[in-house]
C-alpha cells in the first residue's frame, strides 16, 4: 500500500475517485462521518454500508472510512486502550449470549499463550436467523477490519472466519474481500506499516446447528465431530488446537470499526444503558415487511411490528418467539417489552440470536411446539442423554398433545422434562430446548389444557400450519 | 484443606477433588454412568449433578472440584427429580430384556432403576430395534441396548488407540458404530474387548460360548479338557463377590472337576514351554546379530503371547513381523501339546480331545478361530470360555463356589512354575524370560531379590529396565560385557508409543514385551466388572504373592517340561517345536477400511 494511501485512510478523506457508487458520490453524502446525529440519522451502526457500497470493491469500502479505525487502532493505540474503549462501550456479544466483549477480550489477552487465534463465528444456524449473512455480504470488510482489530488487541496474527456451507456468496464475497486487502496491505504482514501481522483463513461448516455453539465450532474446526466440550476451560484459555482463542459472531465483529472509530461514548448514545448500540433483527412471519432491521437495543416488540414491520399481514398478533428456535414465547402482554438483555432477562427472556418470528391466532401453540421440537430432535448432538432422548419424547408429547390423545399427566411430563432440559444438559442446547415449552406453559397453558380437553370451539381453529412455521425435516 | 459443606454437613476436603470423590469420602454415593475413572471423565450423563449454593443449573460432581466454602446438595428434589427423569428416558429408549440379558444383575443401568425406585416409566417406548452384531468370534455388539455413555469409544480410541468404534449420525439417531461399517468384521477390530468391559450394560459383550462347553462335556464320546490362564486364579472370585486379589486356584480346580472336565490342567504349563521357546528364540536371534553379524536378523524381538497385539500388529504394523516372535501364544501351544504328546499318553485319537481354555480374554476366541492354529491336525483348542463366563458356568451348574475346598491340578499338563504366574501382568512375560535367560547364559540366577525385575513391575504405561551379563558360559561368551535392554508396554496405546519411538531412532531395545490390556491378562476384556487401576494391583499382588510361594520359579525348572522335552519335543526350537509351537503372521493392513 502507498504511503499516500495510508495517509488518506488515517485522514478519513474520502476515496472519491475510488467510488462507483453514484450515491456516494453524491456530495452531500458525508462519507466520512463521525457525527454521531448524521449516524443516528441514517440509525445504522452495522449496516450502514450494506446496500449502499460495492461489497466487492474494497475501494468503496476504503472510501466510507473503511480501515480507518484499524489504522488508528494500530498507529494510536495500544492494545490494552482498545480492550478499554470495547469495555466503555458496553457492547455485548451478538451471538446469542450477550456476553460483555471487552471483557471476553481481556481474557483472552492476558493469555501468555502463543499463538492466539480469533474466530467469527459465522455460522448462523438458528433457524430463521439471517442477519450475518447480510453482513458478510453486503460489508464483508467491515466484519475483517472487526477481526484483525480484535487481533491487535488479544495479540493474535491468525484469525478464521468459520462460517456455513450454504452461505456461498458470504464465502465468495469473503475470499475476495481477504484478497484485495492483502493486495492492499491491510491484511498480511506489517499492516500499516506497523509490526503488526495479520491473516484470515475461510472454515467452511458443515450444516449442524449445535457448531455454532463456540466448543462445538472449535471441535468442527479441528476436525472432531461436531460436539460441545466441558467448559472450563474456556476457549480464552483453551480453545483452537488447545490455544488461547477468542470467538465474536458477525455482528459482534461488525461493530467494532465504528465504536474504534467513534469512541465509546457515541456508541453509548444508542440503545439503552445496560445493552448500548443498535441489534439487527430478522423479523419474519405474519407480517407485512419481513426483512432485516436495525434497530436501537430497547424499542418494543409493538414498535417492530407496527413501525418496522409494517404490521401484521393478517389476523391479530397472538404470539411471538424471540431469538429463533431456541428462544422464549411472548405473548401480547409482553408487547411493549423492551428488547435488550436486561428487560427481556427480567421476563424470563433472552435477546438470542436476534430473530423474531410474528405469529397471529392462525397457529396453535402445540403445533409450533411440535414443529421447535422436531428441530431440535434433529439437532441434539447425541452426547447427553436428557437432550438426545429428552427432545425425542418432547416431540413425541406434543404431537401427542395434537394429536388429542393426551391426558393432563402430559404436560406434567413435558413441564418436568423441561425443567430437567433447563437445569441439567450438558450445553446450552440441550439447556435452551426448554425455553419455548416453558415459556409456553407460562402464557399459553390454558389452550394447551385445551388440547386435552378437546374443547369443541378449539377443534374449529384452523389446523392449517402456517408458511411461518417451518417443517424442519 | 478447605472446608466445604455437604448436605448441611461439614467436611474438610483436599483442594482440588471433584465432588464426586469428596462425597465418596464423606460416604454419600453419588450415581454416575458415563464416568469411569482413569478412562474417561466426559461430564455427559449427567447423572451425577448436584445443587451448588448459587449456581443456577445443577453441577456435574464427577468433573467439578470444591472450592472454599461451597454448599452442595446431593439429594434435593430437583436433584432426584433430575436424576429420575433421566433414567425414565434412557429406558423408555431400552429394550425390556432383563431376564435374557447377559448383563441380569450386573447391570449399572438395571441397579440404578433399582435404587432410585423407578416403578414406571412415564415416557413412552421409542427403542428401535437394531440387528445384532454377531460377526466377530470374540464380541457381540446390540446397539439397541446401548446407552451412549461412550466408555467403549473413549477406551478403543484412546487407551487402545485401535479407534474402531466411534459415535455415527447425530441427535436421536446418534449409535456407536463400528466407522462407517455396520458390521465389527468390516472395520479393524483387535477383539481386545476392553470396550465389553467398560460397557455398563448389556450392549457389548463377550460371544457366549457356554452352551457348546456344556454340549462337550454332555457327549460320552469326548474327552474334554480343560485349561486355565495365569491371570483368572486372582480374578474368578470377585464373580462370587470375594475380594479382588482373592487366589481361588484350589477351588476353581474342584468347581472345573465338578463340572465335569476330564482333566483339568494350567496354561500355565504352556507358559513355561512359551518361555524356554521364547527365551531360545531370543538367545539365537542375539548370537546371530553378534557373532555371525546376520543383518536379516530383526531385533528388536516382540513378544506375541497377546493375541490383540498380533491383531493390531498385523493390520497396523506388519513390518515388525520378522521382529515379533514365532511362538504361539501359552493358549494354542497347551491345545497344540494336548492334542499329540497328551492325546498319545492317554490313548485318545486328537478328534476325541476337547480342549477347553478359561481365558481373561476375548482376543483368545478369535486366536483359536485362526486358520494356522490347527497343528495338531485338528483345530488347537476349541472353545474358550472367559473369566466373566466361567463365574456363569459355575453358578449354572450350582456350585458353591465360596465354601468347596482346594483340589490340585491334574499331571503332567496341570504343572508349572511361578514364573509362568506371572504371565498374568504387565511385566511378567519378560520377568519370566530373564529368569530363564540369564541363567541359561551365566548358570547363575538372576541377581535380583526375589527374582523380581522391579523396573518393569507396575501400571506405568511404557517401562525400560537394562541389564549387564556378565561371568557368562563359555557358549555364550559373545554376550559378556553386553548390555541388554528391555521394555514392556501395556495397552496398545502404549505399544504404539513405544513401537513410534524405535521407528524414529529414539530407543532401542532387544526384547519388548508388549500386553494388549491395561494391566497385562490380569485386566483382560473378559475379566469380571469393572477392573479399576485398583483392582488391577490387587490382582497384581496377588499373582506376585502366588509366584513367590511356588516351589519352582524358573521356567526351566519345570519338571513336567523336562520329561515332555525328553519324550516327544527334544530341543526348544527343534523340528517338532517348530511345527507344533510356532506359527507365522500375516499382513493384514489391506484390510484396514
Ligand atoms: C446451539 C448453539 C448455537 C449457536 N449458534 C451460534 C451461531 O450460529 N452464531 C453465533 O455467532 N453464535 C452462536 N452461538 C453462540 C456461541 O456459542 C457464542 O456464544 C458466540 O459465538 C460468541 O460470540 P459473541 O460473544 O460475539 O456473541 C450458539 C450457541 C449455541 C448454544
Ligand atoms: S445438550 Fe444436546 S446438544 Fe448439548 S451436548 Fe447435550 S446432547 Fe449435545
Ligand atoms: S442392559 Fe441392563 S437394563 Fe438393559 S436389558 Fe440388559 S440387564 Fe436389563
Ligand atoms: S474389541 Fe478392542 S479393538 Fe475391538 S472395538 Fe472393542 S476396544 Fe476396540
Ligand atoms: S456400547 Fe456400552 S460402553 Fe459403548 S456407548 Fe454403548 S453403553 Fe456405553
Amino acid at each position: 500500500m502507498s504511503r499516500r494511501s495510508i495517509d488518506q485512510i488515517l485522514e478519513g478523506k474520502p476515496y472519491k475517485k475510488l467510488l462507483s457508487s453514484e450515491k456516494l458520490q453524491q456530495s452531500e453524502i458525508d462519507l466520512v462521518n463521525t457525527d454521531p446525529k448524521k449516524t443516528q440519522y441514517y440509525g445504522r451502526i452495522v449496516l450502514d454500508n450494506c446496500g449502499r457500497i460495492n461489497p466487492e470493491e474494497i475501494e468503496e469500502y476504503i472510501g466510507t472510512g473503511g480501515y480507518q479505525a484499524l489504522g488508528m487502532a494500530l498507529k494510536e493505540k495500544k492494545p490494552e486502550d482498545i480492550i478499554k474503549i470495547v469495555k466503555d462501550s458496553g457492547l455485548k456479544g451478538r451471538g446469542g449470549a450477550g456476553f460483555p466483549t471487552g471483557l471476553k477480550w481481556s481474557f483472552a489477552a492476558q493469555e501468555k499463550e502463543s499463538p492466539k487465534y480469533v474466530i467469527c463465528n459465522a455460522d448462523e444456524g438458528e433457524p430463521g436467523t439471517f442477519k450475518d449473512r447480510l453482513i458478510m455480504e453486503g460489508d464483508p470488510h467491515k466484519i475483517l477490519e472487526g477481526m484483525a482489530i480484535c487481533a491487535y488487541a488479544i495479540g493474535a496474527n491468525i484469525g478464521y472466519i468459520y462460517i456455513r456451507g450454504e452461505y456461498q456468496l458470504s464465502i465468495q464475497r469473503l475470499e475476495k474481500a481477504i484478497k484485495e486487502a492483502e493486495k492492499l496491505g491491510l491484511l498480511g504482514k506489517n499492516i500499516f506499516d506497523t509490526d503488526f501481522d495479520f491473516e484470515v483463513k475461510i472454515k467452511i461448516g458443515a450444516g449442524s446447528y449445535v457448531c455454532g455453539e463456540e466448543t462445538a465450532l472449535l471441535n468442527s474446526m479441528e476436525g472432531f465431530r461436531g460436539e460441545p466440550r466441558l467448559k472450563p476451560p474456556f476457549p480464552a484459555k483453551s480453545g483452537f488446537l488447545s490455544k488461547p482463542t477468542n470467538l465474536n459472531n458477525v455482528e459482534t465483529l461488525a461493530n467494532i470499526p465504528p465504536i474504534i472509530l467513534n469512541g465509546a461514548e457515541w456508541f453509548r448514545k444508542f440503545g439503552t444503558e445496560d445493552s448500548p448500540g443498535t441489534k439487527v433483527y430478522s423479523i419474519l412471519g405474519h407480517i407485512n415487511r419481513p426483512g432485516l432491521i436495525e434497530v436501537p437495543m430497547g424499542i418494543t416488540l409493538r414498535e417492530i411490528i407496527y413501525d418496522y414491520a409494517g404490521g401484521m399481514s393478517s389476523g391479530e398478533f397472538k404470539m411471538a418467539q424471540i431469538g429463533g428456535t431456541a428462544g422464549g414465547i411472548l405473548p401480547i402482554e409482553l408487547l411493549d417489552v423492551p428488547l435488550d438483555y436486561l428487560s427481556l432477562q427480567i421476563e424470563g427472556h433472552n435477546l438470542g440470536s436476534g430473530a423474531i418470528l410474528i405469529m397471529n391466532e392462525t397457529v396453535p401453540v402445540v403445533d409450533f411446539l411440535e414443529c421447535c421440537m422436531k428441530f431440535f430432535v434433529h439437532e441434539s448432538c447425541g452426547r447427553c442423554s436428557i437432550c438426545r432422548i429428552g427432545t425425542k419424547q418432547m416431540y413425541e408429547s406434543f404431537k401427542y398433545l395434537r394429536e388429542k390423545e393426551a391426558n393432563y399427566d402430559e404436560l406434567k411430563k413435558i413441564e418436568e422434562l423441561a425443567e430437567a432440559l433447563k437445569l441439567v444438559a450438558f450445553c446450552p442446547l440441550g439447556q435452551s430446548v426448554a425455553s419455548p415449552v416453558l415459556s409456553a406453559l407460562k402464557y399459553f397453558r390454558a389452550e394447551l389444557s385445551k388440547e386435552i380437553d378437546s374443547n369443541e370451539d378449539y377443534e374449529t381453529i384452523t389446523r392449517e400450519m402456517s408458511d411461518i412455521v417451518f417443517d424442519y425435516s | 484443606m478447605i472446608n466445604i459443606t455437604m448436605n448441611n454437613m461439614k467436611i474438610e476436603s483436599e483442594e482440588g477433588t471433584t465432588i464426586l470423590d469428596a462425597a465418596k469420602k464423606a460416604r454419600i454415593k453419588i450415581p454416575t454412568l458415563c464416568y469411569l475413572k482413569n478412562v474417561q471423565e466426559p461430564g455427559s450423563c449427567r447423572m451425577c449433578v448436584v445443587e451448588i449454593e448459587g449456581v443456577r443449573t445443577l453441577q456435574p460432581s464427577c468433573i467439578t472440584h470444591v472450592s472454599e466454602g461451597m454448599k452442595i446438595y446431593t439429594n434435593t428434589k430437583e436433584v432426584r427429580d433430575a436424576r429420575k427423569i433421566i433414567l425414565e428416558l434412557l429406558l423408555s429408549d431400552h429394550p425390556w430384556e432383563c431376564n435374557t440379558c447377559d448383563r441380569n444383575q450386573d447391570c449399572e443401568l438395571q441397579k440404578l432403576a433399582e435404587e432410585y425406585g423407578i416403578k414406571e416409566v412415564r415416557f413412552k417406548s421409542i427403542n428401535e430395534e437394531l440387528p445384532l452384531d454377531e460377526s466377530t468370534p470374540g464380541i457381540v455388539r446390540d446397539p439397541s441396548k446401548c446407552i451412549l455413555c461412550r466408555r467403549c469409544v473413549t477406551v478403543c480410541q484412546e487407551i487402545q488407540e485401535v479407534g474402531t468404534l466411534s459415535p455415527r449420525a447425530r441427535g436421536f439417531d446418534t449409535i456407536i458404530a463400528p466407522g462407517q461399517a455396520d458390521l465389527l468384521s468390516e472395520a479393524v477390530c483387535v477383539q481386545c474387548g476392553q470396550c465389553a468391559a467398560v460397557c455398563p450394560v448389556g450392549a457389548i459383550i463377550e460371544k457366549d460360548d457356554i452352551d457348546k462347553v456344556w454340549e462337550a462335556i454332555d457327549n460320552p464320546d469326548k474327552f474334554v479338557i480343560v485349561q486355565t490362564a495365569p491371570a483368572i486364579r486372582a480374578a474368578l472370585g470377585e464373580c462370587f463377590d470375594l475380594e479382588p486379589g482373592t487366589l481361588v486356584k484350589g477351588r476353581m480346580t474342584t468347581a472345573l472337576r465338578m463340572l465335569g472336565f476330564d482333566g483339568v490342567f494350567d496354561t500355565n504349563f504352556a507358559a513355561d514351554l512359551t518361555i524356554l521357546e521364547e527365551g531360545t528364540e531370543l538367545l539365537t536371534r542375539l548370537k546371530k546379530a553378534i557373532v555371525d553379524e546376520d543383518k536379516s536378523v530383526a531385533l528388536p524381538m516382540f513378544t506375541s503371547c497377546s493375541p490383540g497385539w498380533i491383531n493390531y500388529m498385523e493390520h497396523f504394523y506388519p513390518e515388525l513381523i520378522p521382529n515379533v516372535s514365532t511362538c504361539k501364544s501359552p493358549q494354542q501351544m497347551f491345545g497344540a501339546v494336548a492334542k499329540t504328546y497328551f492325546a498319545e499318553k492317554v490313548g485318545k485319537k486328537k478328534e476325541d480331545i476337547v480342549v477347553v481354555s478359561i481365558m481373561p480374554c476375548t482376543a483368545k476366541k478369535f486366536e483359536c478361530n485362526r486358520e494356522e492354529m490347527t497343528d495338531s491336525g485338528v483345530k488347537d483348542v476349541d472353545y474358550v470360555l472367559t473369566t466373566r463366563e466361567l463365574g456363569k458356568f459355575i453358578k449354572q451348574a450350582g456350585i458353591d463356589f465360596v465354601n468347596i475346598p482346594d483340589e490340585e491340578m491334574d499331571a503332567p499338563l496341570g504343572i508349572s512354575t511361578g514364573a509362568a504366574d506371572i504371565f498374568a501382568n504387565t511385566g511378567g512375560v519378560m520377568e519370566a524370560a530373564l529368569r530363564t535367560a540369564y541363567e541359561i547364559v551365566t548358570g547363575r540366577e538372576l541377581p535380583f531379590d526375589k527374582l523380581h525385575v522391579v523396573p518393569i513391575q507396575g501400571l506405568d504405561g511404557v517401562k525400560e529396565a537394562s541389564l549387564k551379563i556378565e561371568g557368562t558360559k563359555e557358549e555364550w561368551e559373545f554376550l559378556e560385557g553386553v548390555t541388554v535392554n528391555v521394555a514392556v508396554a501395556h495397552g496398545l496405546g502404549n505399544a504404539k508409543k513405544i513401537i513410534e519411538e524405535i521407528k524414529f531412532g529414539k530407543k532401542h531395545y532387544h526384547f519388548i514385551e508388549i500386553m494388549t490390556c491395561p494391566g497385562g491378562c490380569i485386566g483382560g476384556g473378559g475379566q469380571p466388572r469393572m477392573t479399576t487401576d485398583e483392582i488391577r494391583k490387587a490382582r497384581i499382588q496377588a499373582i506376585y504373592k502366588e509366584d513367590e510361594g511356588r516351589e519352582y520359579r524358573k521356567s526351566h525348572d519345570n519338571p513336567a517340561l523336562k520329561v515332555l522335552y525328553e519324550e516327544f519335543l527334544g530341543k526348544p526350537l527343534g523340528e517338532r517345536s517348530h511345527h507344533l509351537l510356532h506359527t507365522k503372521y500375516f499382513n493384514k493392513k489391506d484390510e484396514n477400511v
